[in-house]
C-alpha cells in the first residue's frame, strides 16, 4: 500500500509566495489551538498585502485578531501570551514599525530564557515584510537582517521563495523560541513551483540550513530574500561566458549556516555576498569575518566582495532608489572582479 | 446669426471672458464686506469655556479660504490621477475632504507657530507655504521637488514645518508627549483629525474611547467641527490663545472625513459604505459648505467662485506639467545630504568600487 501511494505523485503546482504563507499559517492554525495571528488589519482587512486571506473568515475572532495601530502595545501583549504558553503570530505590516516595539522584540523575548535561566521560554513568531520594496522611500525600506541577526536569543529566517516561506514560517511556529521571519513584499505575488514534499502538511523547512540553489564550481555566491533571485539571474547571464556560479540561499540569517558557505568557499576559492541592507555591519560583514576565522581562509583566491544596498537612507526619486538596491548588473560587476575577469 | 447666439448663450450662462466690463463693475457693487456665521458649539472638556459660537467672514477671506480648500482638492485630486498614471510611486494618502481643517488651522494659528504631521500631509503642506508645483513634483521625485526628489509624499518639509512622517505608533507615544508638555506646561496644541477610520480599521474596533479630546484627564480638550473652515479657524484661535497664555497644552479633535481610502492601495470601500462617502459629500463638503454661506450672503457671487475655479485648475495643470517634465535628481546627488555642517566623504555604492560624494 505505502509503495503504492509513494509512487503517486501531484503533479507540480505554481503557488505564490503570498499563497504560501497563507497556506503555511493555515495549517499550524489548524494542527494546533494555541496558535493565532494578531496585527494590524490582518483579520477583517484580510491583511494589509493579502498574506493573511480567508483565516479570520476560517478561524474567527478568537484566533486573527485585528489591533490598534500600537506596535509596542501589541508586541507587548503578544510576547505576555507567549510566555503564558501560547503561539503567538505578531505581524508587523512592515519591520519597519518592529522599531516601535524593538524594546519588547529585544529585552522582553530574545533574552528572557537566557535571564531566567532557563526557565521561561517564549514560542513567538514576529514577521511582516522586510527591506526595500518600490518606491516607499526613505521610512519604509530598511532591512532588519543584520539588526536582528546580531541578536543572541532570537532566530531569524529570510524565505526567498515559496517553498522557503511556507517550509520556514511553518519551523518557526514550531520552534519554542523567538523567531523572526523576515517576508519581502516584492516577492509575495511570484509563483513558484511546489514540489510534492512542499504540498503536505508536514513539510518543513529547518531553521539554521542553507540551500544550495544552483550548482557552480568558479564562484560561491551567497544571498538571502529577494536577492536571491538576482544571484540566480547573474549566473544564467554569467555561464554564457563560462562562469558557473554557486549560488546559496541562506534561508536562515541566525543561527547562519557557516558551514555550507565554507565547503562551498572551499571547492570554488571565490566568495560573494549580495544583501539588501546596508553594508556597515551587515550580513555580508558577517560572513566574511566567519570566513575568515574559519578553514575557509586558506583556500580563498581573492579577497571576498560583498555587494549591498546603498550607504544612504532609501532615496524616492526612481533614479536614486535605482541606483540604492543592488542589481543584477552589481552583482556581475563584483563576481568577475573578484574572478578577476 | 450663429455668433450673435452664441454670444447671447454665453452672457446667460456667466461666461468668464465675454463678460462686459459694465457688468462686473455693477457685481462687484453688489457683495458684502462681511457676514456673520453661527458655528457649532464645540464639545469641551476640563474647560469652562470654549470657542465663540459665532464667527465672522471677511469677503476677503473668504475668497482666500475657498481658494486654497479648492487647491488642496484639485491638488490630491490630480495627485491620484499621477498615481494611476504611475507618475507617482510607493505610498500616496490623499486628504480630499478635509481641507477645512488646514485651511482654518492656518487662518487661526500664527505664521510663526511650528506644525509637524504624519503621512496624509499634503494639504498641511500646502498650508505652511510649499507650492502646489514643488508638492507635486516631490511626488512625482523630480529635482524640483521640495525635497528635491528623495524623500517623496510622506517626507515634505518647510520653514517651521516638520513633515510628514511615515511611522505612526499611535497610543504610548501620544500619551508620553501628552505627560511631559502638560507638566512642562508646554504651548503644544494636540491635534487629532478624527476621520473615523486608522487605516481600515473603524475608531470603534481600535479605540476604547472613541472621545479623544477627553482623553487625557489633565489636559483640556475641544470637539470641533472638522468640515466647517470657520469652526475650525476659531477652535484654533482659541486653542493658540489658551497655549500662548501659559495654561499648558490643549487637545484639538477635528471631525472630518477623507474621501478616498486611506492611501492609493486601498480603495475604501470594504470596511465603509458608497453611501456613507456620498452623504457626506452631499451634505458635509467643506468647500460646498463655504461656499454656500458666501453665496447666501452675498460675499461672492457664481461667477467669482468660478473664475477662481479657473484659476486654481490652471495652477494645478501647470503644476502636473512641471512635475512630469521636470528631470530627476542628478544620480550624483544621491550621496548628498547624509550629514549636516559636514566635510565631504564618500558614500559607499552597492559594491565597493561605486562611491558617491556626500556633501552637506
Amino acid at each position: 500500500m505505502a509503495a503504492v501511494s509513494g509512487l503517486v505523485r501531484r503533479p507540480l503546482e505554481q503557488v505564490t509566495v503570498r499563497e504560501a504563507i497563507n497556506q503555511g499559517m493555515d495549517e499550524e492554525l489548524e494542527r494546533d489551538e494555541k496558535v493565532f495571528l494578531l496585527g494590524e488589519e490582518v483579520a477583517q482587512y484580510d491583511g494589509a498585502y493579502k498574506v493573511s486571506r480567508g483565516l479570520w473568515k476560517k478561524y474567527g475572532d478568537k484566533r486573527i485578531i485585528d489591533t490598534p495601530i500600537s506596535e509596542m502595545g501589541f508586541a507587548g501583549i503578544a510576547v505576555g501570551a507567549a510566555m503564558a504558553g501560547l503561539r503567538p503570530i505578531c505581524e508587523f505590516m512592515t519591520f519597519n514599525f518592529s522599531m516601535q516595539a524593538i524594546d519588547q522584540v529585544i529585552n522582553s523575548a530574545a533574552k528572557t530564557y537566557y535571564m531566567s535561566g532557563g526557565l521561561q521560554p517564549v514560542p513567538i513568531v514576529f514577521r511582516g515584510p522586510n527591506g526595500a520594496s518600490a518606491g516607499v522611500a526613505a521610512q519604509h525600506s530598511q532591512c532588519f537582517a543584520a539588526w536582528y541577526g546580531h541578536c543572541p536569543g532570537l532566530k531569524v529566517v529570510s524565505p526567498w521563495n515559496s517553498e522557503d516561506a511556507k517550509g520556514l514560517i511553518k519551523s518557526a511556529i514550531r520552534d519554542n523560541n523567538p523567531v523572526v521571519v523576515l517576508e519581502n513584499e516584492l516577492m509575495y505575488g511570484v509563483p513558484f513551483e511546489f514540489s510534492s514534499e512542499a504540498q503536505s502538511k508536514d513539510f518543513l523547512v529547518p531553521i539554521g540550513k542553507a540551500k544550495i540553489e544552483r550548482q557552480g564550481t568558479h564562484i560561491t555566491v551567497v544571498s538571502h530574500s529577494r536577492p536571491v533571485g538576482h544571484c540566480l539571474e547573474a549566473a544564467t547571464v554569467l555561464s554564457k561566458e563560462g562562469i558557473e556560479c554557486e549560488v546559496i540561499n541562506m534561508r536562515t540569517i541566525r543561527p547562519m549556516d557557516i558551514e555550507t558557505i565554507e565547503a562551498s568557499v572551499v571547492k570554488t576559492n571565490h566568495l560573494v555576498t549580495v544583501e539588501g541592507g546596508w553594508p556597515q555591519f551587515g550580513v555580508g560583514a558577517e560572513i566574511c569575518a566567519r570566513i575568515m576565522e574559519g578553514p575557509a581562509f586558506n583556500f580563498l583566491d581573492a579577497p571576498a566582495v560583498r555587494v549591498t544596498g546603498a550607504d544612504v537612507p532609501m532615496p524616492y526619486a526612481k533614479i536614486l532608489e535605482d541606483n540604492s538596491v543592488p542589481q543584477v548588473k552589481d552583482i556581475i560587476f563584483a563576481i568577475k572582479k573578484t574572478l578577476n575577469i | 446669426m450663429k455668433k450673435m447666439l452664441a454670444a447671447a448663450v454665453s452672457r446667460v450662462l456667466g461666461g468668464g471672458a465675454q463678460k462686459p466690463a459694465s457688468r462686473v463693475l455693477v457685481a462687484s457693487c453688489n457683495y458684502s464686506n462681511d457676514a456673520t456665521f453661527e458655528i457649532k458649539k464645540c464639545d469641551l472638556h476640563r474647560l469652562e469655556e470654549g470657542p465663540p459660537v459665532t464667527a465672522v467672514l471677511t469677503r476677503e477671506d473668504g475668497l482666500q479660504y475657498y481658494r486654497m480648500m479648492q487647491t488642496v482638492r484639485r491638488m490630491e485630486l490630480k495627485a491620484d490621477q499621477l498615481y494611476k498614471q504611475k507618475f507617482i510611486r510607493g505610498f500616496c494618502h490623499l486628504c480630499d475632504g478635509q481641507e477645512a481643517c488646514y485651511v482654518g488651522l492656518k487662518a487661526g494659528a500664527n505664521p510663526s507657530d511650528h506644525a509637524i504631521t504624519a503621512y496624509r500631509a499634503h494639504g498641511l503642506c500646502y498650508a505652511y507655504g510649499l507650492s502646489v508645483q514643488s508638492i507635486l513634483a516631490e511626488l512625482t521625485g523630480r529635482r524640483g521637488g521640495c525635497a528635491k526628489g528623495k524623500g517623496g509624499s510622506m517626507h515634505m518639509y518647510g520653514r517651521n514645518f516638520y513633515g510628514g512622517n511615515g511611522i505612526v505608533g499611535a497610543q504610548g507615544q501620544i500619551f508620553e508627549a501628552y505627560n511631559m508638555a502638560a507638566l512642562w506646561k508646554l504651548p503644544c496644541i494636540f491635534i487629532c483629525e478624527n476621520n473615523r477610520y486608522g487605516m481600515g480599521t473603524a475608531i470603534e474596533r481600535a479605540s476604547a474611547s472613541t472621545d479623544y479630546y477627553k482623553r487625557v484627564n489633565f489636559i483640556p480638550g475641544l470637539r470641533v467641527d472638522g468640515m466647517d473652515v470657520l469652526c475650525v479657524r476659531e477652535a484654533t484661535k482659541f486653542a493658540a490663545d489658551y497655549c500662548r497664555s501659559g495654561k499648558g497644552p490643549i487637545v484639538m479633535e477635528l471631525q472630518t472625513y477623507r474621501y478616498h481610502g486611506h492611501s492609493m492601495s486601498d480603495p475604501g470601500i470594504s470596511y465603509r459604505t458608497r453611501e456613507e462617502i456620498q452623504n457626506i459629500r452631499s451634505k458635509s463638503d467643506p468647500i460646498m459648505l463655504l461656499k454656500d454661506k458666501m453665496l447666501n450672503n452675498k460675499l461672492s457671487s457664481i461667477e467669482e467662485l468660478k473664475e477662481i475655479d479657473v484659476g486654481v485648475r490652471k495652477e494645478i495643470d501647470d503644476a502636473a506639467q512641471f512635475a512630469t517634465t521636470d528631470p530627476e535628481p542628478p544620480l550624483e546627488e544621491l550621496g548628498h545630504h547624509v550629514y549636516n555642517n559636514n566635510l565631504p566623504f564618500e558614500v559607499r555604492g552597492t559594491n565597493q568600487w561605486i562611491k558617491f560624494k556626500s556633501i552637506s
